[in-house]
């Protein structure tokens, strides 16, 4: 079956087989040239395999054909100047090979081959422009609202973005078992509901672009702060979620997809600086800022304004507004808190949610001291709201500490150790609770 | 006088065998009303995972994170 077949290679090539240990260089060489063309080009492949074949499945098997195909002939007749147009002609060649062969027990499979032989498929079908449409019919497919959000999220990382199973489940605290599933029954949803290839018309296109920009939104978040792991960020996440939002953009330049894209630049720009040579994770306070990385604040400063100009705002581009504040202090002490604070009360009424609130009650906390902050957090906690979230026993923690109630502060270092799954935060958590420990003893 | 009648189960209580062993009894059961006249259609629903959940726009959005600097940076954790 087609699905299994594209799980147990996971769509990349086979290993090539070296004819003799003379050719090894030269196949090593064509080797490394198909994986770069595969890392940067198998997904927009796939995206224009899935128009040209109808399907998700025979478009994956057709990719990794392709591929495999690619190992041989490259090595034999040279890299062609188009790799990604042979990639395309050669995976759409295969599945009809593939279907014509596979015909003969099944009636309905010879009229597909022969309409898939004789439709577009040619230079046309693999100019620039279609296959970027075909990026962007991909993401709203797998986004389509028809499928639940966590099928969203999981369709578009493995579709759009090429992440395997296995990465998938590590991203979002689930076993690869529940994300293999949950593709296949998208899939399967897909296919049984008709869920058409396309860019929505513009009457349905504002809904349809939220999901895809939540969905944008929450790949991006787990670039900027893994939720489990070695690593405190994922660049391959982030990055993956600014080109998504770049394709987006230049299709729809809406005000909210540009805030989301100026969201992503501005808190892109810090991470070089966040992390330490040893993999500590470093504040805002002692982050080096000559580190921070000029050219995506001057983008991302420059799309918020545009965003802001519209004025038509969102709760993107109040994020993106915030990220901006940070981005033009100089120096932490010159950060602009009571700005801030103005931006979470518009973002408050905007998209208001326990998670904003508690980043406001920091803000506050830094523009009229500890205690201020303290009070609100405490009022999340009260309610009931984010009783399992690590972040909000970490900020309380941070306050109490600041207070010098150290006993209070030391509980609650406890209570967010005991909720994070992610390295570099434990050992910020635990060090903080160390120093703690050695003032009260 | 004519009645509808659904049936519910949960689709995840049967084993493959007894849901073979329950396709064959109704199947039987339904062939046979047929042939009596007693029954004029029948039709499988679709299973729940083909079903479109429809949300209140209000309810849309789920409590999510989010890569909000203040918590994460400014007081660490």
């Amino acid at each position: 079956m087609a699905s299994t077949l594209h799980h147990a290679h996971n769509g990349r090539p086979a290993e090539a087989a070296h004819p003799s240990c003379r050719h090894e260089d030269a196949a090593d060489r064509v080797r490394a040239s198909v994986d770069a063309v595969y890392r940067t080009d198998s997904r927009r492949v796939l995206a224009t395999l899935i128009r040209l074949l109808g399907d998700f499945d025979l478009a994956e098997e057709a990719l990794h054909e392709a591929f495999t195909a690619a190992i041989e002939q490259w090595a034999r007749h040279g890299m062609p100047t188009n790799p990604r147009a042979w990639l395309i002609s050669t995976g759409r060649f295969k599945a009809i090979d593939g279907l014509r062969r596979r015909a003969r027990g099944d009636a309905a499979l010879p009229a597909l081959a022969l309409h898939l032989a004789t439709s577009t498929g040619g230079a046309e079908a693999c100019d620039d422009k279609r296959i970027e449409d075909d990026q962007l019919r991909l993401i709203f497919t797998c986004c389509h609202p028809a499928l639940a959000p966590e099928a969203q999220v999981a369709m578009t990382l493995r579709e759009v973005c090429g992440l395997t199973t296995e990465e998938i489940a590590r991203a979002f605290l689930t076993k690869p078992p529940t994300v293999a599933q949950r593709i296949v029954r998208a899939k399967a949803k897909i296919r049984a509901v008709r869920i058409p290839y396309e860019v929505p018309s513009e009457a349905d296109l504002p809904d349809r672009l939220d999901a895809v920009l939540r969905v944008v939104y929450l790949v991006f978040n787990e670039g900027y702060a893994a939720s489990s792991g070695e690593s405190l960020t994922r660049h391959d996440l982030s990055s993956e979620a600014i080109r998504l939002g770049r394709l987006l953009i230049a299709l729809l330049p809406e005000p909210e997809a540009l805030g989301l894209l100026a969201l992503m630049l501005l808190h892109d720009s810090r991470r070089a600086a966040r992390t330490s040579p040893t993999g500590e994770l470093v504040l805002l306070d002692e982050q080096d800022r000559s580190r921070w990385h000029q050219d995506q604040i001057a983008e991302g400063t420059a799309l918020v304004t545009r965003a802001l100009a519209s004025r038509r705002i969102g709760p993107y581009t109040l994020q993106a507004a915030i990220a901006a504040v940070h981005a033009q202090a100089p120096h932490a002490a010159a950060t602009d808190w009571a700005q801030i604070v103005a931006l979470y009360d518009l973002l408050m009424q905007a998209d208001p949610s326990p998670v904003v609130e508690l980043n406001r009650a920091v803000a506050v906390a830094m523009r009229d001291g500890p205690l201020a902050g303290l009070l609100l957090i405490d009022a999340i906690l009260a309610r009931g709201d984010l009783g399992r979230y690590h972040l909000v026993y970490a900020a309380r923690a941070d306050l109490c500490r600041r207070l010098g109630r150290t006993a209070e502060a030391c509980a609650s270092y406890a209570q967010a150790l005991r909720l994070t799954q992610q390295e570099p935060e434990r050992r910020f958590l635990t060090r903080r609770l160390a120093e703690l420990s050695d003032q009260a003893g | 006088m004519q009645y509808l009648v659904l049936i519910y189960v949960d689709e995840r209580a049967l084993s493959e065998r007894e849901r073979q062993a329950c396709y064959a009894a109704s199947a039987q059961l339904a062939h046979a009303i047929k042939a009596s006249g007693q029954i004029l259609a029948a039709n499988p629903l679709h299973p729940t995972t083909m079903a479109t959940t429809v949300r209140m726009r209000d309810g849309k959005r789920f409590v999510t994170d989010g890569p909000f600097a203040e918590t994460r940076e400014q007081l660490g954790g």
